[in-house]
């Protein structure tokens, strides 16, 4: 079991490429994707609140005192566009104002004046400002609003029956968690990533080189051979897990998280949690994927598998992003949906009562314990053993 | 010494009989030669014989051991070269015979000096220390042999060992195995090449069609089919001259 656990590190280390394919660009691809992901989201909304908002208005002419007042908040009214809802739809322009000419006449006779803000919110990025012209239009709305009542006598206090406020509870720690709901995925896809290749090479590759029948030939029970092979897929992927886990503690040291009022849990204590918990799920990748190549005749096909096989960690990270519920109790049998909990819970900086890490530890272990038993038994199959005849 | 009584052996639930009953003797000091046209079923026998498939039913034995009772303690006697010889090609020759003597459960300075020896009477020295990676067809069968016979196998079996080598690489494997005879072993081979049956064994299974057509020395099978030379009688024995061509 030894001999052939060593022989397959030996054999793959030999293989420049694979060395950079799973121990380099394997642990490095999450924290780069993620924090250039994040550090991008952070410079846009940051710029986007900071930043003067330059607005085209259509009719300036028609509500000069609007536009005055939205120049003297920090607005710069622009020029019109020839065809405002033209220019919006081809994102010349996120919004145009436009006022109506009826605008001065309703405003005299005391009804609503029409104001329309033209902006395709099907456009993720122009919520922002979308909001902001909103929020100009509104505190005119309530300034003028309230001198009216004044005008008449009524104290403005009597439009807000309700005060409503909100209380946030949330902590910059906390706020970080959001920020980071798909990094749980970046760092299990790091255990598949890590076993992949060895998977194949082990197993489809061994039978596309046609050395599987020699060496099953050798007086060794198979499930052996296989438990070998297995423990080097495993090896490999702890490998880019504990290398993906220390690239991501120093990437998040180099995000600007202040800017954004958070603040991100991972620092080395947090990482060797996360690696102790996230461990039994790289057994259970090695013999996931291991069993899926044992089945394929040539690398090639088999590395046709391993394309679906990347999107098993990533349907908890989505459920979780959809639906995201409570964390509850029973989440925790659930092998890689727990992982995705625990390490939001742990990123977030709230306490993990010890039982959860126990529950997942020990539900992942005892699935990743069926699989590589499942995986041993293979070669016990004879089709799986001659690649003719 | 390898025994075989009525192996039979069927693929797909019955539907394919590869092997139907075969029974046949290997005896010490002796090369015996398994002969017959591709799909006859020499390689399902031999694979049955190394525990890589049960036979559905029949009875075999390797120096009295059932390989079904015991199928370690049968692959320690073997050395079998199989019709896959495939090498792992990161590795040097010599690595890929050493990983195969440890899986042999042979200790470490047994290998070395056996994969030396083996390097000498195999004419390996120039390659041993290289990456089998662009290795000819001659010295992948070398390595294949060596890494087969590191554990000094009393047994040896071999599927066809001489497809795809040149003439020179045959004639030095044939003397190779002469030698494994003089040394007193058992060794099996299978082929469908007349001129090497007639070149080496001592004794002659003909297998068509999953059964045994014929079994003697070739001066036996010559007498037995009344004709002149082996080609002939080898036809003649097998019933028609399907597989000749292949």
């Amino acid at each position: 079991m030894i001999t052939v656990f060593l022989k397959e590190l030996l054999d793959n280390f030999r293989d420049r490429r694979v060395i950079l394919n799973t121990l380099v660009l394997g642990p490095l691809l999450g924290p780069v994707l993620f924090g250039v992901m994040i550090s991008f989201i952070a410079k846009e909304e940051t710029e986007r609140m900071e930043s003067a908002l330059e607005l085209p208005v259509v009719g300036a002419e028609n509500a000069p005192n609007l536009v005055a007042w939205m120049e003297r908040q920090g607005v710069v009214v622009e020029p019109p566009p020839a065809d405002p809802e033209q220019s919006v739809r081809e994102e010349e322009h996120e919004v145009v104002v436009r006022i109506r000419e009826d605008y001065a006449e309703a405003w005299n006779a005391g009804r609503p004046a029409p104001v329309e803000i033209i902006a395709d919110r099907s456009l993720r990025y122009t919520g922002t400002t979308i909001a902001r012209v909103n929020n100009y239009l509104s505190i005119y709305n309530r300034q003028i609003g309230n001198l009216r009542l004044q005008l008449r006598g009524v104290h403005p206090d009597i439009t807000r029956p309700v005060d409503s406020q909100i209380i946030d509870l949330s902590t910059p720690t906390s706020r970080g968690g959001q920020v980071l709901a798909f990094l749980p995925y970046f760092i299990l896809i790091t255990v598949f990533m890590g076993s992949m290749h060895m998977a194949i090479d082990t197993t489809a590759g061994e039978r596309e080189r046609k050395s599987l029948e020699p060496l099953l030939i050798n007086p060794m029970p198979r499930w052996q051979i296989m438990a070998g092979k297995l423990g080097a897929t495993t090896f490999f992927a702890l490998a880019t897990l504990g290398l993906g886990l220390i690239a991501f503690v120093y990437a998040m040291g180099m995000l600007p998280t202040a800017d954004m009022g958070i603040k991100l849990n991972l620092d080395f204590a947090v990482a060797g949690k996360a690696f102790v918990v996230v461990a039994p799920a790289a057994l259970m990748a090695a013999a996931l994927l291991t069993i899926l190549a044992s089945f394929a005749k040539s690398f090639r096909e088999a590395q046709s598998y391993m394309g679906l096989i990347v999107i098993v960690p990533m349907v908890p990270s989505l459920w979780l992003l959809i639906n995201p519920a409570k964390a509850e109790y029973w989440m925790n049998w659930v092998p890689l949906l727990n992982q995705n909990i625990l390490i939001l819970e742990m990123v977030r900086g709230e306490p993990v009562q010890v039982s959860w890490y126990l529950t997942t530890i020990a539900s992942t272990t005892i699935l990743a314990l069926i699989l590589a038993a499942v995986a041993g038994g293979l070669y016990n199959r004879p089709k799986l053993i001659f690649t003719s005849g | 010494m390898i025994r075989a009584e009525r192996l039979r052996k069927t693929f797909n639930k019955g539907r394919v009989v590869a092997v139907d009953d075969v029974g046949f003797e290997a005896r010490d000091g002796q090369i015996t030669g398994l002969l017959g046209p591709n799909g006859a079923g020499k390689t399902t026998t031999l694979r049955m014989l190394y525990t890589l498939l049960k036979p559905d039913s029949g009875h075999m034995t390797v120096d009295g051991v059932d390989p079904l009772a015991e199928p370690i303690q049968v692959k320690r006697k073997l050395g079998v070269v199989p019709d896959s010889r495939g090498l792992y090609d990161r590795l040097t020759a010599r690595e890929n015979i050493r990983y195969y003597g440890k899986l042999q459960g042979l200790g470490k300075n047994l290998v070395t000096s056996r994969i030396d020896e083996l390097a000498e009477v195999l004419d390996m020295g120039e390659f041993i220390d290289r990456r089998t990676e662009g290795f000819s067809q001659g010295q992948r069968v070398k390595v294949a042999i060596a890494r087969a016979l590191v554990h000094e196998p009393g047994t040896i079996l071999l599927d066809e060992p001489t497809n795809g080598l040149d003439v020179m690489t045959t004639r030095s494997l044939r003397e190779f195995l002469l030698r494994l005879k003089m040394e007193g072993r058992c060794v099996v081979l299978s082929t469908h090449i007349m001129q090497e049956v007639a070149a080496l064994c001592d004794r002659i299974v003909i297998i068509a069609a999953g059964r045994i057509a014929a079994e003697g020395t070739a001066q036996q099978l010559l007498e037995r089919s009344g004709e002149q030379n082996l080609e002939d009688a080898f036809v003649k024995l097998i019933g028609s001259d399907e597989g000749l061509l292949a």
